[in-house]
């Protein structure tokens, strides 16, 4: 095999706020062949798109290619100056970015940005170029391929605006098109849908591809070999069937063991209940929403709809839907920040308010939030000791000697050296960050801790750490978990009880062990079958499932 | 191609702060003891011949009317100091805490946002016409009205700067825990929009400079024989034409004093989100 990228000793050096210079890509050699799809797949920060970036002989502000060659389709890219870049890039190598939203300019018609790489590069002429792309869009499974063109960026749903990207670089047929992470922002199952188009569009037209992920089940669907990174340096390289069965780096080991489906729960036994003690919370015919609240008081878009829900003393309730079926709006009604227009939410028997400033600072206590991102939910001015101790000292009236002792036991608890106390958010790694989010909701000691997608953000080798450290803060401290999430593997491996939630409603309700068994809501069946998995196959398998579900509407 | 750039960014940097905080010291030095240096008296005609250069006699010359500018700018330096700096304070102060508690929503942002509207549509030589006639011309009137103009502004900057801080979880985080509004907006909001505000404060600072000179220019701001630095340049323009120094030197000073202040301003350390 001919190798169409190959890539020598690269090494790519960062700026820092000093300015002093240190390497973020250390050696790495890698090589592409004609027709071959490989994977690039790593942490963040393992350099995984810096390494792609500079197949288009690009460095981000900040960086600098410093050292290695670089070639492409027979020519030099490492110290080749901006106009002979330019003519190459959206001509011999194309680039797929992550969010297609950002990428397409909300203020021209789709089709007017789809084939601008071919007419910048003068290869067509318009109506070839508009023809090629009908083509394109039809091979990328695009409804009404002909006129979709017509449309504007916020005029069609995310999943389609990430193909029609797609059919952006693929125009000029380029000899190398770079996917990065372009299915990482989309509900799971528009992932397989967008997954489909790419793997059929990729065989029919025999493109070679460079695919950036941080998921290895998504990968295996996709690509031919895989190259796995971290710290900026190469730690294995292999077929995806070798890496899959027979990973031989203890970090390959790792991937694939955090993507493989997790043990489910090992049943908790609850508190007793005393005799004709209330659940801990109980949501009866909770509605939420916005807009005019018609004359039943009822809103006009009603993204929580008649929700009855208990979680006891100490149990975890998994709470699964796609994006927008309500679950985060659902942990705001019971956080007081979204009131409910109607329905009642009683902690331990007791109504709550609907919002906080009613609510008692005990019953605030009682019950805390946990955010998906903790790069934004941890303030970036404020030390891990001033995060950790505010809360301590609102709801316990800690000071002094007996504040640090306890952010130091806070620490402890989500094990986390006690030296990262003085540290600002932004020194630290988004597991840190994510522990560090979780201490502060203990930090009040609450009954009752709502989790929002809490793991969602984090690499999957982080986030099986959190998620174990999760399950143990519960043995440790009884906690009951409102848990939040879009991932059936998480949700079986924790939860006691699920509930699958569609357009505000839930369609099903079942204990958590029962999960694994048949017969199930279609919609649950859906949402199992998108969950990733390592085995190749899964992919058209999962297909299958919204196929059958599409055709059943 | 080596890293031989590395070094050279922190000095330069840390030039200007030097540069910035030395203009700025000289000046308030100046405000603080310089008219007790004063050869003359401010309002004293001490030689026949106006504009005249700078000789040992009058180190900077001699002005319009034939007094002596050093001790006139002086004398303009301790006035276009302390009202521009109180002014400005004031200004920033007050539109920066309303600002922020406005961000937060409510009646509050829709009551002042309206107030401050208004306020913003009237011209601003005409509103400060306005009050210092009605009140009279008198420092403490001069400070609130600086201070009064240059609040919308400020407001209108920190309240936007602080929607954004505002959307983020860690707030939201502060809301559900039962914080109340002034521990969000001094803790968790001002910490991540100090760098900006700083910013602002240093823009809004020349523009008070100017203002002050332009309502002196009206008889409304400091009165004769006194003069701040603004009036100064204006009352001595007629000079230029024969490249007096009379011109030069207060116009020299209000650039130096200006630029100090921003230079300081840009060099101190930048907390908040990167």
């Amino acid at each position: 095999m001919i190798a169409l990228v190959q890539i020598e000793g690269l090494r790519i050096v960062a700026r820092g706020e000093d300015g002093a210079e240190f390497p973020i890509v250390h050696d790495v050699s890698l090589s592409v062949a004609a027709g071959e799809v490989l994977a690039l797949i790593g942490e963040s920060g393992s350099g995984k798109t810096t390494i792609a970036l500079a197949m288009l002989g690009y460095a981000r502000a900040g960086c600098r290619i410093a050292a290695g060659a670089i070639t492409v389709a027979g020519q030099r890219l490492d110290g080749l100056g901006e106009p002979a870049l330019r003519a190459l890039r959206g001509r011999t190598v194309a680039y797929v970015a992550q969010s297609a939203a950002a990428a397409f300019n909300p203020a021209l018609p789709i089709m007017a940005q789809v084939i601008e790489p071919a007419l910048i590069h003068g290869v067509m002429t318009r109506p070839a170029a508009e023809a090629k792309a009908r083509a394109l869009f039809a091979k990328l499974a695009l409804p009404d391929p002909d006129h979709v063109g017509d449309r504007y960026p916020h005029q069609v749903s995310g999943g389609q605006l990430q193909r029609l990207m797609a059919a952006m670089a693929l125009m000029t047929d380029p000899a190398l098109v770079i996917f990065d992470e372009p299915t990482t922002a989309l509900d799971v199952t528009t992932q397989i849908e967008v997954l489909m188009a790419f793997k059929a569009v990729v065989r029919d037209l025999g493109t070679t591809a460079v695919y950036v992920s941080h998921d290895l089940p998504v990968v295996a669907q996709i690509a031919d070999r895989i190259v796995v990174l971290r710290h900026g340096a190469v730690q294995e390289e292999g077929t995806t069937q070798a890496i899959l069965h027979a990973p031989a780096h203890e970090y390959s080991q790792a991937l694939v063991a955090a993507a493989a489906p997790r043990a489910p729960a090992p049943p908790v036994d609850l508190p007793a209940l005393d005799v004709g003690e209330p659940p801990l919370l109980e949501l009866r015919q909770v509605v939420a929403g916005y807009g005019r609240v018609d004359g039943d008081g009822l809103p006009a878009t009603r993204i929580v709809d008649a929700i009855d829900l208990k979680i006891l003393r100490g149990q975890v309730v998994g709470v699964i839907g796609e994006s927008g079926c309500g679950k985060s709006t659902l942990a705001r009604v019971v956080a007081g920040l979204h009131p409910p227009a109607s329905g009642y939410v009683n902690l331990c028997g007791v109504p709550l308010s609907g919002a906080v400033a009613t609510r008692t600072r005990d019953q605030l206590r009682r019950i805390q939030l946990v955010f998906q991102s903790a790069d934004t939910a941890l303030n970036p001015a404020n030390s891990v000791a001033q995060a950790l101790g505010r809360p301590l000292t609102f709801f316990h009236g800690l000071r002094g000697r007996a504040l640090r002792a306890e952010v130091a036991r806070l620490l402890d608890l989500v094990r986390l050296p006690a030296a990262l106390a003085e540290r600002l958010p932004g020194e630290l790694s988004g597991g840190q960050k994510q522990r560090v989010n979780l201490a502060r909701a203990l930090a009040a000691r609450p009954e009752l801790l709502l989790c929002d997608e809490v793991t969602s953000a984090l690499d999957p080798v982080v986030a099986e750490q959190v998620l174990d450290l999760l399950i143990e803060l519960r043995r440790e401290l009884g906690l009951a978990y409102m848990f939040i999430t879009h991932d059936l593997n998480i949700v079986r491996a924790i939860a006691d009880e699920v509930i699958v939630l569609k357009g505000g409603q839930i369609v099903e309700q079942a204990p958590g062990a029962a999960l694994s068994a048949p017969p199930h809501h279609p919609y649950t069946e859906l949402l199992m079958a998108s969950v990733p998995s390592l085995r190749c196959g899964w992919l058209e398998d999962a297909a299958a499932v919204i196929g059958t579900r599409a055709a059943r509407r | 191609m080596s890293i031989s750039l590395a070094p050279r960014r922190p000095r330069r940097f840390a030039i200007s702060c030097i540069v910035g905080a030395v203009l700025v010291l000289f000046w308030i030095g100046v405000a603080a003891i310089g008219p007790l240096f004063a050869p003359h008296d401010v309002g004293a005609v001490v030689d026949l011949d106006v504009f005249s250069p700078a000789s040992r006699a009058f180190p900077l010359g001699t002005d319009y009317l034939g007094r002596d500018m050093l001790s006139r700018v002086l004398s303009a330096a301790r006035y276009t100091v302390a009202i521009a700096f109180v002014a400005t304070t004031l200004a920033a102060g007050a539109g920066v805490l309303l600002g922020l508690a406005a961000a937060a929503g409510g009646w509050l942002d829709l009551l002042l946002s309206r107030v401050f509207d208004t306020i913003i549509a009237i011209p601003s030589l005409m509103l400060g016409l306005v009050v210092i006639a009605s009140l009279g011309a008198s420092i403490p009137v001069l400070i609130g009205t600086l201070a009064l103009i240059y609040t919308p502004g400020a407001f209108r900057t920190a309240r936007a700067l602080a929607l954004n801080v505002n959307a983020l979880d860690f707030v939201t985080v502060a809301r559900a825990r039962g914080e109340r509004l002034p521990y969000i907006v001094v803790r968790e909001i001002l910490p991540n929009v100090c760098g900006p505000l700083l910013a602002d404060f240093g823009l809004r600072f020349v523009f008070v400079v100017l203002l002050l000179s332009g309502l002196s220019f009206l008889g409304l701001g400091v009165q004769p024989p006194y003069a701040d630095l603004g009036a100064l340049v204006r009352e001595n323009i007629a000079g230029l034409g024969f490249g007096a120094w009379a011109v030069l030197f207060p116009a020299l000073a209000i650039a130096s004093l200006t630029i100090g202040v921003n230079l300081v301003i840009d060099a101190l350390p930048k907390r908040g989100r990167a």
